[in-house]
């Protein structure tokens, strides 16, 4: 058990891109959920597509979709720069009518 | 033990201890240094999987372009002088027990359930490969993508410039 256990560490493969995909969405999460500042919860988004990201490219390393994926994920990148540019602008408009970016305080829908 | 095995564990311990530095840190200037790290391990990854223009696409789109847009960002919503560059955080020791117990579960998933691999030869290059596939079987959507990158340019620069100043 003890051996197999170091032996499958020794050898990375598709579970530990997979495993690693996992732990970096739950940072994402947590970092989303915990901050008040809008800034660091856009990163947490970041961190999210990341790790979507490499799942998608360790699948398609580890399968038959060999480009399809890399395809998906390119895409993703740049729906997250698209989206990035979005927020930003945004948070500036936030910024400008109530002169703070903490999620707590924003709680008007109607400027 | 492989060279590769131990360049994967140095990238992702990089990814990871970067990521959650982004999470216990309270300077935001700092998290977003901890968040260049963090990519950067990620574009190494890419680089281990032999997906080199996405390893290359990364560096350019999130550490050349979104990095520095955040950090932009930053600068543009403090006020003062390092007096709001402290993040404070809500909730931080249950959401960070919940997703802890969340990420343990989906690792034994991982682990306990036998995925079909099929390791394929290695390619030269990826370059060739996504620009046949950009341009026959995913035109539509690299079109679609296209317009939608002007309509997100179009929106963020219509929200950012047409601020009202109260003076």
């Amino acid at each position: 058990m003890e051996n197999s256990f170091l032996q499958w560490l020794a050898q990375p493969e598709l579970t530990h891109y997979l495993m690693l995909g996992a732990m970096l969405f739950c940072i994402g999460i947590t970092l989303v959920l915990t901050r008040r500042n809008v800034i660091m919860v856009l990163m947490g988004i970041e961190l999210i597509l990341n790790s979507a990201n490499i799942n998608f490219i360790a699948f398609s390393r580890y399968s038959v979709i060999t480009l399809d994926g890399h395809l998906t994920a390119l895409f993703l990148i740049i729906l997250a720069a698209a989206e990035a540019a979005v927020a930003l602008a945004i948070v500036l408009n936030i910024y400008n009518r109530f002169k703070t970016i903490d999620i707590d305080e924003i709680s008007l829908l109607k400027g | 033990m492989e060279f590769t095995a131990i360049l994967f564990y140095v990238f992702s311990i990089t990814t990871l201890g970067s990521a959650l530095f982004m999470v216990f840190c309270k300077n935001i200037v700092h998290a977003a240094f901890a968040l260049m790290f963090t990519l950067l391990g990620v574009a190494a990854l890419y680089v281990l999987l032999f997906a080199d223009f996405l390893a290359a696409t990364q560096v350019l789109v999130y550490v050349g372009g979104i990095l520095i847009l955040i950090l932009f960002g930053v600068m543009l919503t403090t006020q003062g002088f390092s007096s709001n560059l402290k993040a404070l955080t809500t909730n931080l020791l249950p959401v960070s027990v919940v997703m802890a117990f969340v990420a343990a579960g989906m690792m034994y998933v991982f682990y306990t359930s036998s995925w079909p691999v099929v390791v394929m030869d290695e390619p030269d290059s990826t370059i060739t490969g996504l620009g046949m596939l950009l341009l026959h079987e995913y035109m539509l959507p690299f079109q679609i993508t296209g317009v939608l990158l002007l309509i997100a340019i179009i929106g963020a620069l219509l929200m950012a410039t047409r601020i009202k100043h109260p003076n």
